[in-house]
Formats: structure tokens, C-alpha cells, sequence
């Protein structure tokens, strides 16, 4: 059968047994709708946020990425995966004894401000809004590429099966949908892994296979440092960027996830405390899973790349690197028309003058090269059967499904509860709460898929906003909130103010402002820089809240509080 | 009385999140990112050191760390009487 055809059957199956568990699963309460019912297993509850967590970027982009990057790539690998261990010890268990649905209802209250609970709000909407947007985009390119529909319908599909067990639902079919969808995703994810991994070096355990030897005896690794160096690049295992800067980004993605709202309310949805502190370990471990195969394709994929295309004559080339020609994401162009491949790094100076020009190399002749096409090309490109592929497609789909579901309810959740409720119409009843809820879902859903089709083309450096922002806003308020009782209002106020305005402003003058490289403040990358501003948060928190007032006597109560276990409620809808 | 527990145990909780995070930022800014050169120089399992840490070590040691967490915390939470019933 071909790959259509199994693409078709294997999605079809996977989509029937969403809507099937969304249907089993349909939320009555608001207290369903927000946080499952707050009696989730604290299993399932890890594969539901390990689901939310993975996205489309995750299984698609992040190993191309890494086989590009090489040892810099470890900063999304480290950075997606640290901030689950500040989210087990110092988040996840207090805001469970706290007690309520979001992110802003903790601001609010513990900084006893309707101003914070605002400030909160619009932090969660625009981080969780950008982020839907890359996901509608991404499930929209994989349904286009493999069900051969066109863009636009492949976003009204995709849109169409999230409206409804979103807006059926909510949390509650949002989280047993996603237990489904993770276990599509990791399966499809690590297959076609072990299935390259025991081809390649004859070991069915990637994360292993990766540091063993080739057929000819050769080890992987310095097999695939000298593929790099001989074409220019640098050394594979060891990094190209600036230690400080890799550290900087690595501490913004790391503090980032521990900031960003559709993983902290993950842990508002079990029952007790002890269940969160144990369902954050649980879903770091079913992240880790996916997170320590992805090195592993990379290192794979890189090799097999390189050794299939290289220096060979463009009539010989695989079906594969035809195919993926078509798409406009991969492209061919022979600089010095001896009608073979020349693929190395131009940009490398020593390497062109040295080498590249004592061979008539007249420049890189893979003139695109889409690194996404990595993790969705590679079983073609290790000849693996159609299904495999197929498989491939369904979890890349699972992937952005499950992410977009869980954004779009942290979206419907601010409007329905923190906008409404606690602040515009505080009287309103909990059927016509539930209504909004539904209703903001389903405008959020056509929002997204709208934005989705059209996206704008800075989707890409708005990714660095949402993880910089949550780093250098919730993220200090939120620990400093639990850890420091005598932080005040006026602190929490002045530090996230400062530290997103600073964080944003910098990210801004260097990804639209036309900033260079060469200026970055000490060779840190916008994607970096939520670290400074964390620090700079934290430090302004600091002072200010010593200069001013503490807060008042129940708050300091409620903190006492929320640091002890024991007697913590469900959710409660006062 | 019961102020004064709670005191403790809040300190040991503090106590044993020290630990952890510090073996938290050895991991994976320590040996993934300030000494991966110097480590990079021993071979592991067919990885040079640091670039291991930083790719697969660095992972394996977090999901670790939160269950042992996890049962850390819940001796503590029983010792002192604070678990939820």
C-alpha cells in the first residue's frame, strides 16, 4: 500500500478515538471545564502535560535543529526539560495547595491587587495566543504534505477536530484526549528511531546506538565529526557559539517553562498535593523519552544526509530528495555545473579558500534546506516501510493537536474566569461562566486558525518572546510569591514591569529593530536575554519590597499556608 | 507549637531544595555547558563526557531528582504530621 493510503487510515483511526474519548469525556461544571474535575491520576496527568508540552516544534523541528546545531543544540534539549525540575520543587506543589483554576488568580491574590491579576492576564493571553498560532500553521503543513489537501484545508480540518473536544469537553476531554494523543506521538516518534538506530549501528536502543560503531567499525560520533569538518562545518560533538550565551538561552527556555501558564494550571488538574509534586516527575519522564531520542535522530540523520548526497551526481540522487524538492524545501542548484552535489559550509572562509576552491566548488549547491524536513524525511531516507511513515504523520499531527488544545483553553479560561468572573461581571453564574468559557473557545479557535493560514512571518522570533517573557515576568513572581513573605505588591509590581520592558525591548530592537549580531550585550542572544531579565526582575523586586510596607497580615497567612500540605481543597469557586 | 514545626519543617524542605538544585545546576550548567570541553576529553560509552551530559546525562539526572523529591518530601510530610488525609 502507499504511504497515502496508510496515511489516511492511520490518522483517520487516530482522529476517531479523540473524538470518541471527547464525546466519553464531555464536562459539565465549570470545575470540569477549568481543571478536569481536579481528579486526574497523577499518571495520565503526566502524559497529558507531556502532550501539551511536546508540540509540533518538538517533533518535528527540534531534531532537525539539533543536527544542524550539533553540541548546541543541548540548549533546547537542557532547556525544554531543566524547567520541569524548578516546577516539581518549587512551583507545582504550592500553587496545587493554593488552590484555584490560573496564574493570575495566584498573582491577584497573593499581591492583593486587581492591577497584578491584570498585568498576569496579559502575559497569559499573549504568550499562549502566539504559541496556538505556530501550532495551527503546523497542522496545516503536515496535512498538506501528506494528505495531499491544500494548506488551507488541512488548517480547517485540524481546527475543526480541536473546536470540538475543546469546546465539548474542556480540560476534562482535553486531558483524556491528550493521553491518547501522547501515546500516538511517542510511538511514532521512537519507531522509526530504533528502527534507523539498529540499521545504522545494529543496536535497538537509540540513546545508545548514537555513541556506538558503524558496520565498518568506526564509531558514530567521530564518523560524524569528520563528515562535518571535512565539509567545513565545525566539529559535530563540540559547540561553535559562545559558552555565555548558551548558558543564557538554556536558563531562559529552562525558566521560561517553568513560567508559562499551559504547564502550571497541568498541576491544578490533580488531587492532592503529593500528586502534583509526583505528576511533575511523571511527565518529565514521559518527556524524556521523546528528548533523549531526539539527539539520537539527529546524530542519525545527519550521517545518512551527508552520505546520500554528497559529491553524488544529481541523476543518481534518491527518490526522496526528488520528492521533498517539489515542496520547495529542499533546492538543488549546480554552481559549477559539473552536475554533482556539492554540499559544505560557505560560509567558512579557511574552509572555501583552502579547500572548496582547489576543487572548482563554486559555493553551496543545496541552496535551501529546510530543517524540518529531518525528522519527517528520515524514514524515507533509511528506506523504512510506508506505514512507518505514515505513523510519522499521525504524531506530528498528535503533537500540535494536543499543544493547540491546551493554549486554547488556558486562552478561554482567562477570558470566562480571570476577565469575567474576577473582574468585569463578578456576579455571573457558574451556566453562563461555562457558556463564556465555550463560547471564547470557539471564537479562540477561529482566531487561531485564521491566524494560523495567514501567519505572520515573525511567528518564528515570537517564540523567543513567549519563553523570555514568561522567564522574566511570572517566573520570579510566582517563586518569590511562596519562597519570600515579605515580598510586597509594590515589588512584584515594579520587577515584572521592569523586567518584561527590558526583555521585551531587547528582543524587539534585535529581531524587528535591525540590531546585529555584533551588538549583542555581552554576546547574549535575544533568546537568551529573559535570563538577564529574571535577574533584573528579581533584583528590583528585592529593593523595593524592603523600602515599602509588608503586605498585609492574611496574605503573609495565606503564604504560611500554601506552604504546608495538608489541608488543601479542590479547586474551590468563590 | 504547631508554628513552630511548621518553621522546621519548611526549613528542611528548603534544606533538601538546596541540595537538589545544586546537583540540578552541576549536571547540566557544570558539566553540560562550563566544563564540557575538559569533559569532552574522556570517552563514555562512546561519547565524549560533556557533550553526553549535555544531550542525555543532564536529562536522566533531572527525572531522577524530582522522584527523589518527591519521596524525600513525602517522608518529611509524614514525619511532621502534614501529609493530607
Amino acid at each position: 500500500m502507499s504511504i497515502q493510503i496508510w496515511s489516511y487510515i492511520i490518522v483517520g483511526l487516530s482522529f476517531a478515538l479523540y473524538i470518541g474519548i471527547a464525546i466519553w469525556a464531555r464536562a459539565g461544571t465549570t470545575k470540569e471545564f477549568y481543571v478536569a474535575g481536579g481528579g486526574v491520576h497523577p499518571v495520565l496527568n503526566g502524559m497529558a502535560t507531556a502532550a501539551d508540552w511536546m508540540s509540533a516544534a518538538s517533533f518535528l523541528s527540534m531534531a532537525g535543529l539539533i543536527s544542524f546545531m550539533g553540541y548546541d543544540g543541548s540548549q533546547y534539549l537542557m532547556g525544554w526539560t531543566g524547567g520541569y525540575v524548578l516546577l516539581a520543587l518549587m512551583l507545582a506543589p504550592y500553587l496545587r495547595k493554593f488552590g484555584q483554576f490560573t496564574v493570575p488568580d495566584f498573582i491577584g491574590e497573593r499581591y492583593y491587587t486587581q492591577t497584578a491579576r491584570i498585568v498576569a492576564v496579559v502575559c497569559a493571553l499573549f504568550v499562549s495566543f502566539t504559541y496556538v498560532v505556530g501550532q495551527m500553521k503546523g497542522v496545516g503543513v503536515a496535512f498538506s504534505r501528506f494528505l495531499d489537501v491544500d494548506f488551507g484545508t488541512g488548517v480547517l480540518i485540524g481546527s475543526g477536530i480541536v473546536f470540538f473536544y475543546a469546546v465539548l469537553g474542556g480540560m476534562k476531554g482535553i486531558t483524556y484526549t491528550q493521553v491518547a494523543q501522547f501515546c500516538v506521538l511517542i510511538f511514532a516518534f521512537t519507531i522509526p528511531a530504533i528502527f534507523v538506530s539498529i540499521q545504522m549501528v545494529n543496536n535497538p536502543i537509540p540513546q545508545l546506538g548514537m555513541g556506538g560503531n558503524l558496520a565498518d567499525g568506526t564509531a558514530m560520533l567521530a564518523k560524524l565529526n569528520q563528515l562535518s569538518t571535512d565539509l567545513g562545518f565545525h566539529e559535530y560533538t563540540s559547540g561553535n557559539k559562545p559558552r555565555i550565551d548558551l548558558f543564557c538561552v538554556t536558563a531562559a527556555l529552562m525558566l521560561g517553562t517553568a513560567g508559562l501558564p499551559h504547564v502550571i494550571v497541568r498541576f491544578f488538574t490533580v488531587p492532592k498535593v503529593k500528586d502534583a509534586r509526583k505528576s511533575a516527575g511523571w511527565a518529565l519522564l514521559f518527556i524524556a523519552i521523546l528528548y533523549t531520542t531526539a539527539p539520537a535522530v539527529a546524530v542519525f540523520a545527519r550521517t545518512n544526509l551527508i552520505t546520500s548526497i554528497d559529491n553524488v551526481p544529481y541523476d543518481n540522487v534518491p527518490s526522496w530528495f526528488k520528492s521533498w524538492e517539489t515542496t520547495g524545501l529542499l533546492a538543488f542548484e549546480d554552481k559549477n555545473g559539473d552536475g554533482k552535489i556539492q554540499y559544505y559550509n560557505d560560509s567558512n572562509s579557511d574552509f572555501v579558500n583552502s579547500i572548496a576552491d582547489s576543487k572548482g566548488w563554486q559555493g553551496n549547491e543545496l541552496v535551501t534546506f529546510d530543517q524540518d524536513i529531518v525528522v519527517l524525511a528520515s524514514p524515507e531516507i533509511a528506506n523504512l516501510p510506508a506505514w512507518v511513515i505514515a505513523l510519522v504523520v499521525a504524531g506530528g499531527l498528535a503533537a500540535a493537536l494536543s499543544t493547540a488544545a491546551g493554549l486554547l483553553l488556558v486562552i478561554s479560561t482567562s477570558i470566562s474566569h480571570d476577565l469575567l468572573k474576577k473582574w468585569l461581571i463578578p456576579k455571573i453564574s457558574e451556566k453562563n461562566e461555562l457558556r463564556a468559557a465555550r463560547i471564547s473557545i470557539a471564537v479562540a479557535v477561529v482566531v487561531a486558525g485564521y491566524a494560523g493560514y495567514n501567519p505572520p512571518d515573525y511567528v518564528a522570533a515570537i517564540v523567543a518572546f513567549a519563553f523570555g517573557l514568561a522567564a522574566s515576568s511570572f517566573f520570579p513572581a510566582i517563586i518569590m510569591g511562596i519562597f519570600d513573605k515579605r515580598m510586597n505588591m509594590q515589588g512584584a509590581i515594579a520587577g515584572m514591569i521592569i523586567g518584561l520592558i527590558f526583555t521585551a525591548s531587547y528582543i524587539i530592537y534585535f529581531k524587528f529593530g535591525g540590531g546585529t549580531p555584533d551588538q549583542y550585550f555581552l554576546q547574549i542572544s535575544p533568546e537568551g536575554i529573559g535570563t538577564v531579565g529574571m535577574i533584573i526582575n528579581w533584583t528590583v523586586s528585592m529593593i523595593i519590597s524592603r523600602l515599602t510596607p509588608p503586605p498585609p497580615s492574611d496574605v503573609q497567612e495565606m503564604v504560611e499556608s500554601i506552604r504546608i500540605p495538608r489541608g488543601a481543597t479542590g479547586p474551590s469557586l468563590h | 507549637m504547631e508554628e513552630h514545626t511548621h518553621k522546621k519543617y519548611w526549613q528542611r524542605n528548603l534544606k533538601y531544595l538546596a541540595l537538589l538544585l545544586l546537583i540540578w545546576f552541576i549536571v547540566s550548567y557544570g558539566c553540560g555547558i562550563l566544563f564540557a570541553d575538559q569533559l569532552n576529553e574522556i570517552n563514555f560509552i562512546g561519547f565524549p563526557l560533556g557533550f553526553w551530559f549535555a544531550q542525555q546525562g543532564s536529562i536522566y539526572v533531572f527525572v531522577i531528582l524530582i522522584f527523589i523529591y518527591v519521596r524525600l518530601m513525602n517522608k518529611l510530610d509524614h514525619e511532621f504530621d502534614v501529609d493530607e488525609i
